[in-house]
């Protein structure tokens, strides 16, 4: 039986009733806070009838309305170059980013969190996060093209994380899946700081020519407003302003009817009915439903357009014909569009709704004042002007305050840690960290997940970024790539939204990609607690200083706040996504060695950088210190000498240095194909002036291995050379040995190591 | 030669299968599932995906479309058909090869490289590999497990309809290891994994020489253009 947890006056409020009488609303119930109240009461010069009510606390609720992240978003938009500008066709504040990647060509991405619904119900949870942000990309005019995830679980041994394990991925996989999107690519990452509050990021692309670009605008009075898609039924009801925007208490999962329910044969029939729509050029605007349903769709498409609507709300198509008005206009049912159609380009919306079977209704129409009128048969239930819903919402200016644990946090550093000496310890480190749960073989999720669908997938997990061809004349491609390091963040989250950029940016420059643009989805606690504030600040302006330094502007995101249970708060985990451009994807470099012979080298200078490492936590269950140094102009010039070297034809593989240090790195090089090399790091810790321990698992940044054919050695390490970037051969690749030998450490049968690195997850979760 | 590919409702890999008659030198001809005009094609694939949702079984709705309804009757005609995945469901579904696909031993939709041997090379849409050939071809479905009574399969295997098999993994829990079937006349095939997408160098299936250079699957469609023009 589905029980509403929150009260919504029954009966029909109207205009009238609100003028002339008083009463008790339940704007608390809502989410809204007194001041909010008030506030809308001063707006209306009346007390809001109950639709209105319920349009304001949804739109207005910290999910939607972006009120205590404003301030610091404002940063994105404002430390960016006219450079930083050039490809830059759609900015922040749009459904999705849109970037000029050339041939009359561009692309869409935007990175979304689903986190609290996946923690309550993680199946639907997490495939309604990838159907929400496919929408996101479907309403920019754009194909979707791809997606990827980043998902972040509790302590692999609490009882509890199997459960959203198998309900998230699973959920990602038949709701994909289904839509036929190639997933390619994301980041699983396990501690106890995320148990109950897992998150669910989702990441789409899409590709769409320069002239189809769509904006959520109604500009022309008199056009249409037409629902379309699935029909409007009792799910999600209040989920944004319950569930987004408050922190959950100590009895768990129990706000189950909240949780929106997906279904992806209606979205990828949606997706066809909607590149027709554009191919046809039926549209004037179009914009999907999602958080806030039809409340935001209305006020969002009247406010950017500067126009009014006027809408009958009998006109919507219903599941449940008991729905009341005030839960028609919040409910979060999923697979619905609103497209604003000209009356001359009606009869083709028709046929091609009626060729896909598409359902349809025509709620209104444009007004030229900008007023929202909602009507209810002949009740007038709302009136209000649409962007004080859809923009001018609250905005806070919370208070702000310096945790002081950090200071003890930072001194605790690995300095006094032990290190092995003897070799076979170390060895068996090496084995220990790649068999750990973060950075042990993530194919028991990636392989329940389709990367072969649409036929452009040109690298996808476990190489460094995932990379489709978008111009199947061309060869024209893209990467994209993301990351956050959350201990990294917790010890420094200034320097830890850097260096989630650093990672994903150069990830993206590893597969022969130049990196572009930004997106990002910034996981933090409550923004009621005044440290986590603090995190906040430091890590947006982290990441708008980085952005400055590498040169790339953000082009959309998300926040998602109220990740914490009782005080204690998730790790600040801001995911950072980069998105590059490639000419031609045949041109692609894969991560691991397939040719025998090949020197390897390692690109970067390694210091002593263990604090935050994967060593320190896996070996000794530490975190402390400070995170590794960042620095944009060594990223760089490591991202371009990849690029040129590349396109010279230098580069056979190429991997990036981060996550458990080099040794990890040789360790996935090589299991990638399952081929063996020859180590020897003599030379490295000599010119480093390192130990054994820091040369393998030092996270020093700005490094990569690459492996370049003999033919190429002089030119190769001229060019390093010519470019300053520091290089040193330690190794060379051979097919016939079927061991990861490092010199004076031992030598790692590969078919042990492969068995040690794939079994962890299925042993977890099989 | 004219090969159509029909689209369903949540058909995913239409455009795929279309993009693959085009590499091997065949015309990919669209069709729509609600129309019966099969427009004059020599052959047809029935794509992957999940047509109409797999809402009561997978392949069940399709079975019963229009366009499905005339490939029924040209198919027992002699037209060649490849169903791939989804279409080797409607296949199942429309009775024009026996048993069932259910859902996979392990519970998980399963997206591998997965090695497969032809165990019969003589049928319309496997002419050009060698007999007992290995190779490999992406699968990735959820429900592929392939299930048939035990007569049938006696039949199936005493008459030489097993079209391929698995080979080092059975990624589904398939009897048999059957990853494929033909039926007698050889001209209809239909096989979970997916050729269409081992056609194109750069993005098939790793192979030990490089990344994504499988193209195992071309030969599918080579074979049928190959035999319909010779």
């Amino acid at each position: 039986m589905f029980k509403k947890k929150t009260v919504i006056p029954s009966g029909v409020d109207t205009t009238k009733d609100a003028k002339s009488n008083e009463k008790d609303q339940p704007w608390a119930e809502l989410g809204l806070k007194q001041d909010e109240y008030q506030s809308i009461k001063e707006i209306l010069s009346r007390r809001p009838t109950s639709s209105e009510l319920a349009m304001y606390s949804v739109m207005w609720s910290e999910h939607c309305s972006y009120k205590s992240s404003k301030i610091y978003l404002r940063q994105f938009g404002q430390k960016v170059t006219e450079e930083m500008k050039k490809h830059l066709m759609v900015g922040m504040g749009e459904n999705a980013g849109v970037v000029d990647v050339g041939e009359g060509l561009a692309v869409t991405f935007k990175v979304e969190s689903h986190n609290h619904p996946s923690y309550i119900e993680p199946f639907q949870g997490a495939a309604t996060g990838v159907g929400g942000i496919v929408r996101d990309i479907l309403s920019m005019g754009a194909r979707p093209v791809a997606v990827m995830d980043q998902l972040r679980f509790g302590d692999v041994n609490h009882p509890d994380t199997a459960r959203v394990v198998h309900g998230v991925v699973d959920g990602i996989s038949n709701y994909g899946n289904s839509l036929g999107l190639p997933n390619i690519g994301g980041e699983t990452v396990f501690d106890a700081r995320y148990q109950g509050n897992p998150l669910v990021n989702a990441l789409a692309v899409g590709v769409l020519k320069h002239e189809d670009l769509k904006l959520a605008k109604a500009t022309n009075p008199g056009d249409l407003v037409i629902l379309f898609g699935a029909r409007t039924g009792a799910d999600g009801i209040g989920g944004v302003s319950v569930l987004a925007s408050e922190t959950f208490d100590d009895e768990g999962p129990s706000r189950r009817p909240a949780v929106q329910v997906g279904d992806p044969f209606a979205e990828k029939v949606l997706i066809e009915a909607c590149m027709e729509l554009y191919e046809n050029d039926v549209i004037a605007g179009i914009q999907d439903l999602g958080g806030a349903g039809i409340s935001c769709a209305t006020s969002e498409l009247a406010a950017n357009g500067d126009r009014g609507m006027e809408i009958q709300l009998r006109n919507v198509l219903l599941r449940d014909e008991s729905l009341t008005p005030e839960e028609i206009l919040m409910s979060e049912s999923q697979e619905r569009m609103m497209a604003i159609v000209n009356k001359k380009n009606l009869k083709r919306f028709e046929e091609i709704m009626n060729k896909w079977e598409v359902e349809y209704s025509i709620l209104g129409k444009v007004l030229s004042d900008e007023k929202l009128v909602i009507k209810w048969d002949d009740e007038e239930i709302v009136n209000v002007p649409p962007k004080t819903v859809a923009i001018d919402s609250p905005v806070y200016e919370r208070p702000v305050e310096y945790p002081t644990w950090i200071d003890k946090l930072n001194a605790d550093s690995t300095k006094d840690l032990p290190r092995a000496t003897d070799p076979s310890e170390i060895a068996s480190q090496i084995i220990e960290i790649a068999s750990s749960p973060n950075q042990a073989d993530k194919s028991w999720i990636t392989s329940q997940y389709d990367r072969y669908v649409l036929g452009n997938t040109a690298l996808s997990m476990p190489d460094d970024g995932g990379m489709v061809r978008v111009n199947e004349e061309s060869g024209l491609g893209i990467t994209m790539a993301t990351d956050a390091n959350g201990k990294y963040c917790q010890l420094d989250p200034y320097n830890g939204a850097k260096l989630a950029l650093a990672e994903a940016y150069r990830n993206v420059a590893m597969t022969g990609a130049k990196p572009r643009a930004v997106t990002n989805c910034l996981n933090f606690g409550s923004p009621e607690n005044p440290e986590v504030m603090w995190q906040f600040k430091r890590a947006t302006e982290g990441l708008a200083d980085a952005c400055m330094e590498a040169g790339i502007p953000v082009t959309g995101g998300n926040v998602s706040f109220y990740n914490q249970t009782g005080d204690v708060a998730i790790y600040p985990t801001p995911v950072v996504g980069v998105m590059g451009v490639i000419d031609d994807v045949a041109r692609r470099i894969p991560s691991g060695w397939q040719d025998t012979g090949h020197n390897i080298y390692l690109l970067g200078t390694t210091k002593d950088e263990l604090d935050g490492s994967a060593w320190a936590e896996v070996i000794h269950g530490h975190l402390g210190g400070k995170p590794p140094e960042v620095d944009f102009q060594k990223e760089m010039e490591l991202a371009d000498l990849i690029h040129g070297a590349n396109i010279q034809g230098m580069v056979a593989s190429a991997h990036d240095v981060s996550e458990g240090g080099l040794a990890q790195a040789l360790v996935e090089s090589s299991l990638r194909f399952g081929n063996g090399a020859r180590i020897w790091l003599g030379e490295l810790m000599e010119r480093d002036g390192l130990d054994l321990t820091a040369a393998m698992f030092s996270e020093s940044q700005a490094r990569a291995i690459v492996s370049v054919g003999r033919e190429d050695d002089v030119k190769f390490v001229s060019l390093c050379e010519a470019r300053g970037v520091p290089v040193v051969r330690i190794g060379v690749t051979d097919l016939e040995s079927s061991a990861l030998e490092i010199q004076n450490v031992a030598d790692i049968d590969l078919l042990e190591l492969k068995s040690a690195h794939v079994r962890t997850l299925p042993e977890l979760f099989s | 030669m004219k090969i159509g590919v029909i689209t369903y409702p949540g058909s995913l890999d239409d455009r795929d299968a279309q993009r693959a008659i085009k590499l091997a030198g065949g015309t990919p001809v669209p069709l729509w599932h609600a129309s019966d005009d099969l427009k004059n094609i020599d052959a047809v694939v029935l794509p992957g995906g999940f047509s109409y949702g797999d809402y009561l079984r997978c392949g069940a709705i399709a079975a019963q479309a229009p366009a499905t309804k005339e490939v029924i009757k040209k198919a027992e005609k002699g037209l060649p058909v490849l169903g791939i995945c989804n279409g080797f469901q409607v296949l199942v579904e429309a009775h024009l090869l026996p048993g069932g696909l259910i859902r996979n031993e392990k519970q998980h939709f399963v997206c591998r490289d997965q090695r497969l041997r032809v165990e019969n090379k003589n049928t319309r849409w496997t002419g050009m590999f060698e007999q007992n050939e290995e190779i490999t071809i992406p699968l990735k479905n959820g429900e592929g497990g392939y299930i048939a009574d035990e007569e049938t399969l006696k039949y199936l295997e005493g008459e030489d309809l097993i079209a391929f098999r698995y080979l080092d993994v059975n990624p589904n829990g398939s009897m048999n290891e059957i990853a494929g079937l033909t039926n007698s006349a050889g001209n209809i095939v239909g096989l979970m994994p997916h050729p269409e997408h081992a056609v194109e160098p750069g993005f098939g299936p790793d192979t030990p020489v490089a990344t994504r250079s499988g193209i195992d699957g071309l030969r599918f469609f080579q074979s049928v253009i190959g035999q319909v023009v010779g």
